[in-house]
């Protein structure tokens, strides 16, 4: 069996505050193996980004990481020094966030952005920079690219600003790449596009991604497998056409039923009454049991830990419980 | 379906909302406002020495040792008395010393405080008014008013405050028949040090209102068609009430150091009744043949005040941002 | 046959966005305009929900803002129950329209007033439109509101801030609903918020156009919300309409090269292994857009006539291919 690329250990962040401590992510362990897309998906406040920012060590201050280890290719990094985490991030691990005007520098050229990001990572000379730069701009997708790598971020539509992100997050070859909404303010038009252009530069440089979205529809498109987050917690996680087919969480398939799909004409959509707990305000036991339609007392009581309920598949949920996977599956049989 | 939600049949009293769940006090004391003064010591310190100034200058007519403008209880052979000693010819104990007239400083500071304060507050709400007004009216209407009104406001700005105070003081002067120049005084210093700061409440505040107009809120309140007058005072203006209250703090330390420098200048408030200013302007004359305390009390307080406040304009101003929460 | 409530007659508004005076005359560059929406035609029944669906720069929340009033149109009428709205309103007529008409904002805490407790968002409209109304009364009809919408009387006391997204979604409906209007436009309603709660909202919504027979206008670049409220949609591209059909007729036979595009970019969460169609290039800026009929550089039908004259909407279709049928 291969080598993890990147596995987090029981990851706990943390944000003291005046009224007590905040939990925003809390005890999340996963792999992500070479090549792979991970699809981290949850609604505001699950703490999603959070986790993401973590594993980049850009959580800002008061909030800190608690708890837990982050391994990328056998070795920690969540308490490497400030100096050498740097050299991490780009080179081993690049980023895409939702909005392209933020990561870039309105002020400079696209051209000396990317030049000086490649040359940070990688011993090239400043024309042999320019030249992989420019290949780069081409495979993103991005016509004439030649001429346009001397504009400035403005001069670019938003499509082709993620574009410009994108060949930015991959100029030093990273390993991993970490896409935080990448598609969320692009129109559905262009989402596509983005997408597809992600997808295949990684696959083509052997990064593997870890994708955060609040969209189940890219990641139904895009990843091998799917974290479902709640209130900070994973609360399952699978591969993506299990998960979508047939969701074991109570949470993950009412967030499936949710959704508003083109085939079926509904008169209702499935609703979760209620809404997502703010952190200071996590319910004890299971976070989910004011929402969940099978909630038993168990529930209120104690935190549901993990549980592997088929190869590669983990549930958080009591009607899973730890010891027997059978009796677990013929329980929910019966609640439903 | 049926909507689960649809009201029937239910008592009107578990329908009405309740008047009031919390009260102000126990919200006030629960903000995130009050828990970042309480956790500022300076700003707790500040806060305290200009209340203690505030009124030490209010309760000045029963709290001041002597009636320093009564010359029943003066005498002139008290003058120049060091502090912390008793008057030669009389019994009365100066603890700031006397001046040259053989009034208590400490009364002269407190009486003085009291005029400073007056004049500044009042100047300050003038300016707060009539700047927040013009401010509101530019940035709701945008056109032709902004434009009018705001190059008005950047003409003030480019002269020097005091400068446009001391040219209405002498207009005023002009216009006042001498007989009631006496009494019109304080008024016509209000106006010249009030007519001196409008200009930066107007500015802040269409800034903001031309933020807050784009708002839905104010939207939604236009489709229903009330009144753009009823949208400025009850939508706009209390969401463009912060920094309006942090330029006033900080407006207002300004107001009373402008008092005082208009009054050091002599074109101030009349002798009979002085303030802070003019207590320095007497003050600095003795300052050179040894009678230090004349001036060093006065000033002093005068620092202490306007520290003070500015402090807490400065508190103020970093607890209203929401960058810097 | 159902009454026709919203009757939009060649909508158009233009937008200056020229430079200031000063630089123009220093640059010697003329005025610059923006046809935000141009010559925009649909009429929606009553008690049925007529939907706009477009990306960015399609115009859709200018149209629902010209329909409320908050904007004046450039040219074309808006009739609104056989009043036409084109001169403004004004006085007491002006008074028994607008309480017949409410709009719900796609960012809910914007749309609500961040100093004002509940009970006073809420009876706003109250306050504007049933005048002498004793408070008493007032905080009864919001309580009974607040019900209506899956929040409590209590709630009425606290501030916009101690709610969550769709909670304060709530309170805005809760607030369009309180002058008993018959006539909502919903810009974006879920857009802000999860998918979860963007269930609750529309299944509310829904629930109420049944009780209270609402008719609405409702905004989205969500295909899929949009087939799941709406009974006729419009699809607007670059301030123009591409289709207008029912909302059945438009998913399983879009005529329009643009729709079809929309259709096909609509991910695919059912894994049937459909693929997403590559579409080609981006939507152009509406302050340049291309000759003709404006999505004919990303179209793959496109010919000479399609770069020259701007289609008409014939049968509800603007696009020269098919009424030539040269796409069926």
């Amino acid at each position: 069996m291969t080598e993890p690329l990147l596995s987090v250990r029981n990851l706990t962040v943390e944000f003291p505050t005046r009224r007590g401590i905040l939990t925003a992510v809390q005890d999340i362990s996963f792999d992500i193996m070479p090549g792979e897309v991970l699809g981290v998906v949850g609604e505001s406040g699950a703490g999603k980004s959070m986790t993401g920012a973590a594993i980049m060590r850009l959580i800002d201050r008061p909030g800190r990481i608690a708890n837990g280890e982050v391994i990328l290719q056998g070795r920690r990094i969540d308490n490497l020094p400030d100096a050498e985490m740097r050299k991490i991030r780009g080179r081993k691990i690049g980023m895409i966030f939702q909005d392209p005007l933020t990561s870039l520098n309105p002020l400079y050229r696209i051209s000396e952005q990317l030049i000086e990001t490649i040359r940070t990572h990688l011993p090239l000379s400043e024309t042999e920079a320019r030249k992989k730069a420019v290949q780069l701009l081409d495979d993103v997708g991005i016509p004439d690219a030649s001429r346009r790598i001397d504009d400035y971020p403005h001069q670019f539509s938003g499509g082709m600003r993620q574009r410009v992100v994108i060949a930015l997050a991959l100029c030093a070859g990273p390993d991993l790449v970490i896409a935080d909404e990448p598609t969320t303010a692009l129109d559905v038009s262009v989402q596509a596009q983005i997408i597809d252009v992600m997808k295949r530069l990684c696959a083509e440089n052997g990064a593997a991604i870890m994708l955060v979205t609040h969209d189940m529809g890219v990641i139904a498109e895009t990843a091998d497998r799917v974290a479902v987050m709640y209130a900070g917690r994973i609360a399952e996680i699978g591969p993506v056409r299990d998960v979508i087919k047939d969701a074991q969480h109570p949470y993950s398939s009412g967030l499936m039923g949710a959704i508003p799909r083109l085939g079926a004409n509904l008169e209702r959509l499935t609703q979760i009454p209620g809404s997502m707990p703010r952190l200071s305000a996590i319910p004890r036991g299971c976070a989910f049991n004011p929402r969940c339609p099978h909630v038993m007392d168990k529930c209120r009581i104690d935190q549901p830990q993990a549980v592997q309920t088929a190869p590669g598949r983990r549930v958080a949920c009591w009607l899973y419980p730890p010891q027997d996977g059978t009796t677990a599956a013929a329980e929910r049989q019966s609640a439903e | 379906m049926e909507n689960p939600n649809l009201v029937k049949d239910v008592p009107a009293e578990d329908l009405i909302v309740p008047v009031q769940a919390q009260g102000r006090l126990a919200r006030a004391l629960d903000s995130d406002i009050f828990y970042s003064w309480r956790t500022s010591p300076v700003t707790v310190v500040a806060t305290l020495v200009a209340l203690s100034l505030v009124l030490m200058a209010v309760l000045a007519p029963w709290i001041a040792p002597y009636n320093p403008f009564n010359p029943a209880s003066l005498n002139l052979m008290d003058g120049f008395t060091p502090p912390a000693s008793t008057g030669a010819f009389t019994d009365n104990y100066f603890l700031m010393g006397a001046d040259n007239q053989g009034r208590d400083v400490l009364s002269t500071i407190m009486y003085g405080s009291r005029v400073s304060l007056f004049v500044g507050v009042l100047a300050t709400l003038f300016a707060m008014t009539l700047g927040v007004s013009l401010g509101l009216i530019a940035g709701y209407n945008g056109g032709v008013i902004d434009a009018v009104i705001m190059r008005v406001t950047d003409i003030q700005l480019s002269f020097p405050a005091i400068l446009i105070a001391l040219l209405i003081f002498g207009i005023a002067r002009g216009l006042i028949p001498a007989s009631q120049q006496e009494s019109m005084a304080v008024w016509v210093l209000i106006l010249a040090i009030g007519l001196s700061n409008w200009a930066q409440f107007a500015r802040t505040v269409r800034g903001a209102t031309m933020v807050e107009r784009q708002k839905d809120y104010v939207s939604a309140a236009r489709i229903m068609g009330v009144h753009p007058i009823l949208i400025l005072l009850r939508h706009v203006l209390p969401n463009v009430l912060g920094p309006v209250l942090v330029i006033g703090t900080i407006s207002l330390a300004l107001a009373i150091i402008e008092e005082a420098t208009l009054s050091f200048l002599g074109v101030g408030v009349p002798p009979t009744q002085p303030s802070l200013g003019t207590l320095i302007r007497i003050g600095q004359q003795f300052l050179f043949s040894g009678e230090w305390w004349i001036l060093f009390f006065p000033a002093m307080t005068l620092i202490a005040l306007a520290l003070s406040v500015n402090l807490l304009g400065d508190w103020l101003r970093d607890a209203l941002n929401p960058k810097l929460r | 046959m159902t009454k026709t409530l919203l009757d939009v007659r060649g909508l158009s508004r233009r937008f200056d966005v020229s430079q200031p005076w000063l630089n123009r005359k220093i640059e010697g560059t003329g005025k610059l305009y923006v046809n935000a929406v141009d010559d925009v035609s649909f009429t929606v029944k009553q008690g049925e929900t007529f939907a706009l669906v477009g990306e960015s720069g399609s115009g859709k929340s200018t149209i629902a803002r010209l329909i409320v009033g908050l904007l004046a149109p450039s040219k074309g009428d808006i009739v609104f129950d056989g009043t036409s709205l084109k001169d403004g309103l004004k006085g007491a007529k002006a008074r028994a329209l607008r309480r017949r008409f409410q709009m719900i904002f796609q960012d809910p805490l914007a749309s609500l007033n961040p100093r004002w407790r509940v009970v006073d968002i809420v009876a706003e409209p109250l306050r504007v439109f049933e005048r002498g109304m004793s408070n008493r009364d007032q905080r009864l009809r919001v309580g009974e509101l607040l019900t209506l919408v899956g929040l409590a009387p209590e709630d009425g006391v606290k501030f916009p801030h101690q709610f969550s997204g769709g909670q304060r979604q709530r309170i805005a409906i809760a607030r369009a609903l309180a002058a008993n209007p018959d006539f909502i436009v919903c810009d974006e309603p879920t857009s802000a918020l999860d998918v979860s709660v963007q269930a609750q909202i529309l299944n509310l919504m829904k629930d109420l156009q049944k009780d209270f027979g609402l008719t609405y206008v409702f905004i989205s670049h969500n295909l899929q919300v949009v087939r799941h409220m709406a009974n006729d949609i419009g699809v607007l591209y670059l301030g123009r309409l591409a289709e207008v059909a029912e909302a059945g007729a438009l998913f399983d036979a879009p005529k329009h090269p643009y729709t079809r595009m929309l259709l096909d970019a609509v991910p695919d969460i059912e894994m049937t292994g459909r693929r997403r169609k590559q579409v080609e290039g981006e939507i152009p800026s509406p302050i340049d857009p291309p000759s003709g009929c404006a999505f004919h550089p990303r179209c793959p039908f496109a010919n000479d006539r399609c770069k020259r004259d701007v289609p008409k909407v014939i049968n509800g279709v603007a696009c020269h291919a098919v009424e030539e049928g040269r796409i069926g």
